[in-house]
């Protein structure tokens, strides 16, 4: 039994540094509900009347329905296209013997290291030659093969770890490998997927730097770089800025506060793993 | 499928930096060859050296302190991390690293600000005269670092008492029979069990402060006088800004060797210690 006095130092230490973890972000949502006014009155006092309407402003005056879109069909192609081929390129290298697995696997071991930085440059020429820099393929195709490395060790994780003998069993009703994976795998697999699938979807959503670079029409422009140049603009505007911080923020948290313990188990366990 | 996505869009590139790396280009005219003429280029600019030393005081902030900090709370805990109503703690903790970093940038430009941000707030309530935080050539770099170690010491907690939860109770109770205390528990019992997710924080930390962009990006685009130059940012404006290709893909090549040797000597010592 664990002694009342330790159990209750272990909830202050626990309380006080997890206020520490959310107060800047509970301060930003109340600044987005209030006046420029009334900020000037002083950062810390709760707003007097909760202006709902920042959000439409900021909404419409940083042109973020474009962005929205765009952050929209960029994470989700890439996340559907990710997960679909880690799922099979995870379980054709943790069921199946080919020439040059091992060397394979270490290549693609060498993608979970590549930092975007050491990619970019050519990609900008790349794209520029095949006439797609400014499209969501300029966004999504990198993003796909970056996230594929992962994605594909995080599957073969799951795979090998998984009993065989529901396999041989397919096997003798008939199913191809395939028909196998799809029926005795997949819906097996679903949390293992399910991580993979959020940890994508905050990855892309959150990406910045090949956004700002292989992408320079407002068209296709992602939230991330549409709230920096925002931010350029209505730099003394800080209740709309918030405002428009926590709409792009909302959708990675709301997957956050359903998910939170897949996300916790792909950063932990994905890491500590590999 | 997989591997030519892959291939062609993460290994290509990255390949294809390092063979820029080697080239004088203007990304327009044909490159001409110049071996390793870039890399003694970079190892001569102060510019250069100044954004890497950069990088490394970020090491500081992003790894070593929320490293220490939650190995510390780990030891304070550690009897009672088994706790069901530790998780909630977990979920809180876990939320500013999940959210885009841009946000972030927003947030806590906004809270250093001499005009209604809140820590300025504090300064002028004790009769002080308002201070540009971020505008200061002493103080912008450490006050970019805190945002670092914000969003790392949860991540960091986060490993560690899921890595406490794995280890076995006997030991701790037989370190208990034996007369440990808590210091000697943790030294002996928790810091051992703790072996692979230290090595964990400790990559993912330091690769995180080696390529910080975003929120320099948006806090302080490098300045004032360069204090907060980064070499992510130095890569983006010699490669798309002054059109040096070459140079610009031979400081995203110093960079991906650096994380990587980082990565091995890491790695190395923790299996020599096992």
């Amino acid at each position: 039994m664990i002694p009342m006095r330790s159990r209750v130092f272990t909830h202050v230490v626990l309380a006080v540094f997890s206020f520490v973890a959310l107060a800047p972000i509970v301060m930003m949502l109340f600044t987005a509900l209030k006046s420029k006014e009334e900020l000037a009155a002083g950062p810390f006092k709760l707003p007097t009347e909760w202006r709902w309407g920042n959000f439409m402003d900021a909404w419409s005056q940083g042109g973020f329905s474009t962005a929205a879109k765009a952050s929209l069909i960029v994470a989700v192609v890439t996340v559907v296209a990710t997960v679909v081929l880690s799922v099979i390129a995870g379980y054709g290298f943790s069921r199946f013997e080919f020439r040059g697995k091992r060397p394979l696997f270490l290549f693609l071991l060498l993608g979970v290291m590549l930092p975007t930085e050491a990619l970019v440059i050519p990609l900008f020429y790349m794209f520029d030659a095949l006439g797609i820099l400014n499209t969501y393929w300029a966004l999504i195709l990198p993003q796909v093969a970056q996230s594929l490395a992962f994605g594909t060790f995080w599957m073969a994780a799951f795979f090998i770890q998984a009993p065989s003998e529901l396999e041989d069993a397919a096997a003798i009703d008939g199913c191809t490998p395939l028909g196998t994976l799809w029926r005795v795998w997949v819906p097996l697999a679903k949390p293992a997927i399910t991580t993979l699938v959020v940890l994508i979807f905050m990855w892309t959503w959150n990406e910045f730097l090949l956004a700002l670079i292989l992408v320079q029409n407002e068209a296709v422009r992602t939230l991330p770089v549409t709230l920096s140049f925002f931010q350029g603009r209505y730099i003394s505007n800080v209740p709309l800025l918030a405002a428009a911080g926590a709409m792009i923020a909302l959708p990675v948290l709301i997957l956050y506060a359903f998910f939170s313990r897949r996300f916790i188990e792909g950063v932990t366990g994905g890491s500590v793993k590999g | 499928m997989p591997l030519v996505i892959y291939t062609a869009f993460a290994f290509i590139p990255f390949a294809a930096t390092l063979v820029l790396s080697l080239y004088d280009w203007d990304g327009l005219t044909s490159p001409s060859f110049i071996g390793l003429s870039n890399f003694a280029d970079l190892a001569r600019d102060a510019v250069f050296r100044n954004a890497l030393g950069n990088n490394f005081s970020f090491t500081i902030f992003y790894s070593f302190i929320p490293i220490t900090l939650a190995l510390f709370l780990a030891a304070l805990i550690a009897d009672s991390a088994r706790l069901r109503s530790v998780r909630i703690y977990r979920l809180l903790l876990f939320v500013p690293y999940v959210m885009p970093m841009v946000v972030l940038g927003v947030i806590w430009r906004w809270i250093y600000s001499p005009l209604s941000g809140p820590v300025n707030a504090v300064i002028t309530a004790t009769g002080r005269d308002p201070f540009p935080i971020l505008g200061d050539t002493t103080t912008a770099l450490p006050a970019i670092g805190l945002v670092g170690t914000w969003v790392m010491y949860g991540f960091a907690m986060i490993l560690f008492i899921a890595g406490i939860q794995k280890i076995d109770t006997a030991l701790y109770d037989a370190a208990r029979v034996d007369g440990a205390n808590r210091l000697k528990r943790f030294r002996f019992v928790t810091l051992p069990g703790l072996r692979n997710e230290i090595t964990v924080a400790l990559i993912v930390t330091l690769a995180t402060a080696l390529r910080v962009f975003d929120l320099v990006f948006v806090m302080t685009r490098g300045g004032p006088a360069r204090s907060t130059d980064v070499v992510a940012f130095y890569i983006f404006r010699t490669a798309f800004n002054n059109r040096e290709v070459g140079l610009g893909a031979a400081a995203a090549a110093v960079l991906v060797g650096i994380i990587f040797v980082a990565s091995l000597v890491i790695l190395r010592f923790r299996t020599s210690e096992s």
